[in-house]
């Protein structure tokens, strides 16, 4: 029995979606050889080595794979793919695009966005925005899990040292896509999926120019910035800074929703926050529901107080220390 | 160019769905259902390249009971062409349904198939890329921009890090993003219209397409439930609380 793990990296490191998935691995307590598709993929491998129950890194290189692109990648998967029992990734869009793909393929389910393994072959699953959970029964030789990052901590290295391989790259037969280009929303601050604090702002905010009022709290908080999907489509913010069903999931320490509904779908994306703040003019908003701390009033008058007196308590602490 | 739309019927998305009190399952009694928002936006797509004269014939495609006949009327009101009702009255999960798509795939002999990314009722995410694996033809997940070039079609893709772009020979298949267009509505001309216009109704058995679900659903809850906050009066009150209670400061 062995465990397949697709690692999703940036050349340097694992994504911590990828970290979180292999927490879920570990749990099955089987060897874990974990796959890494790119064109150069030393450095990665080398941290890839050093984790519990990691027993193989494989890499995969090839001009071809330096962007992910899912037809190019599939048939080297489908080589590999018979010899593992399980095979896994984050529910990042790279593991939503890939994974499917080898399931048709096989012939086997695919169980997405997995945030309980209660057995073998048991697992726990959200559906309908996450207001329910399935229990769900695979009745399949191998399975394919997508895993939902947000439940499951971050796995730390050890010091094992897997034994790193190159695996050969199988090229595609048939048509397939090309990557053009990459346009990558830069952002200095923390990543969304793994910031400890995200603040988060809706169409309240009315402009992208008065949306920049929320970096101003970002900035002094450390925190990484989410949006709704109507600050999105208002072109307030990049298209991944969503939060919601159909966007990020984000469970960080503190989440502060300012000028946000809280739409079912906006809430299937934070509500296993552990700290929620929001602020809302209104005070019926459904926000308010799942907030720890409500404040309704209007967010061109509360923000700034909110930003300035922040500031304040986190120099004062500075100093005490 | 021929365009293959596929359509799943499903809880509308303002719904507050509820458990069953004995956990096996969703409750759908008196539910209002919808046209998956995220077909429907595959299904605006085809209209809107049909509008441009990229698109020749728009065919809408959907698996299950009976019901899906509505939806399908509701995409045929939107300005598709053509409907075709695959009936079965087992559970549909993503495998099955790609299965039975290929199969009308190769009789149809459409150039495009444009899919919502996920239906938002079993969150999956997966039709799409199983159709494409399965076909053996390019995919282009998540799409928010979708150009129709003399060959090819060159699409951009929402991903987490951004944007990406691909271009991708026909045929191919394409899932949908919230961002690609905004539905319109139908019209009461248009829904009257839609009564007449073609819709196949095929046994999913005569397909010869096995459809058994590969995973059983043994149980289904809801989540905890966060318990209820307060309300604090002042920016000085709640940093109080953020730092006296909750301690994230
Ligand atoms: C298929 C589908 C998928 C979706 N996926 C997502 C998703 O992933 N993520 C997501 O977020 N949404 C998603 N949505 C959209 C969702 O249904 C809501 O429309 C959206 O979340 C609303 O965004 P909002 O809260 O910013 O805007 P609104 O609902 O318009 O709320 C704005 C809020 O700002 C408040 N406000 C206004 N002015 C001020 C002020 N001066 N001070 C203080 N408060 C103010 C208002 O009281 C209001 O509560 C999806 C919808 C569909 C159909």
């Amino acid at each position: 029995m062995a465990l397949l793990l697709i690692a999703e990296h940036t050349q340097n490191t694992l994504t911590p979606g990828t970290l979180a998935t292999l927490t879920a691995a570990q749990s099955f307590s089987m060897p874990i050889h974990m796959v890494l598709f790119g064109k150069d993929c030393q450095k990665v491998a080398e941290k890839a080595r050093s984790f519990k129950n990691v027993k193989k890194v494989l890499k995969v290189e090839n001009p071809l794979l330096e962007h992910m692109v899912a037809e190019v990648a599939t048939p080297t998967l489908m080589e590999l793919a018979k010899d593992y029992d399980y095979i896994l990734a984050s529910s990042s869009t790279y593991g939503k695009n890939l994974l499917p793909r080898l399931a048709a393929l096989l012939n086997v389910a695919q169980i997405s966005d997995v945030v309980e393994i209660q057995g073998k072959d048991i697992f726990l699953r959200p559906i309908y925005a996450g207001n329910a959970l399935a229990m769900v029964k695979s009745e399949d030789a191998i399975k394919i899990l997508t895993i939902r990052a947000t439940a499951f901590e971050k796995a730390l290295p050890d010091l094992s040292k897997a034994a790193i391989e190159t695996y050969a790259f199988k090229p595609p037969m048939g048509a397939v896509s090309t990557f053009v280009k990459m346009e990558e929303s830069r952002s200095e601050r923390p990543e969304l999926t793994a910031a400890s604090t995200v603040v988060s702002g809706g169409r309240g905010f009315q402009s992208k120019e008065k949306f920049a009022l929320l970096e101003e709290l970002a900035d002094v908080l450390g925190a990484a910035i989410g949006a709704s999907r109507a600050a999105v489509d208002a072109g307030f913010v990049p298209n991944d800074f969503q939060v919601g069903q159909t966007g990020k999931i984000v469970a960080p320490d503190l989440y502060i929703a300012i000028g946000i509904s809280g739409a079912i779908q906006h809430l299937a994306g934070m509500k296993d926050s552990k700290v929620i703040v929001a602020i809302n003019k209104d005070p019926e908003a459904p926000i308010f529901q799942v907030a720890d701390y409500g404040l309704v009033g209007d967010l061109f008058v509360l923000l700034p107080e909110l930003i300035t007196k922040a500031k304040e308590i986190l120099r004062r602490n500075k100093e005490k220390q | 160019m021929k365009v293959l739309v596929t359509i799943k019927r499903v809880i509308d998305y303002s719904v507050k769905v509820r458990v069953k009190r004995d956990g096996s399952g969703i409750d759908f009694s008196g539910v209002k259902m919808s046209l998956n928002p995220f077909d429907e936006i595959a299904v605006e797509e085809a209209i809107r390249q049909k509008e441009k004269g990229k698109a020749s014939e728009i065919v809408v495609v959907s698996i299950g009971e009976k019901d899906c006949q509505e939806t399908l009327r509701a995409a045929l009101a939107l300005g598709a062409d053509r409907a075709i009702h695959v009936k079965t009255s087992l559970e549909t999960q993503p495998l099955g349904v790609a299965k039975v798509l290929k199969v009308l795939v190769e009789r149809e002999k459409p150039e495009l198939v444009i899919l919502g990314k996920q239906a938002i009722d079993d969150d999956c995410n997966q039709t799409g890329q199983m159709l494409s694996a399965l076909l053996n033809w390019p995919q282009g997940t998540f799409v928010s921009k979708l150009e129709v070039m003399k060959d090819k079609i060159r699409v951009v893709r929402e991903v987490d890090g951004g944007l990406e772009t691909l271009d991708m020979p026909l045929p191919a298949i394409v899932t949908t993003d919230l961002r690609l267009n905004e539905p319109r509505y139908a019209t009461l001309p248009n829904i009257m219209k839609a009564k007449q216009k073609p819709l196949e109704e095929i046994s999913a058995i005569s397909l010869n397409v096995d459809l058994t679900p590969h995973l059983k659903t043994l149980h289904v809850k809801e989540p905890p439930k966060r318990k209820a906050g307060v309300k604090v009066k002042t920016v000085d009150e709640l940093l109080d609380k953020l730092q006296k209670e909750a301690k994230v400061f």
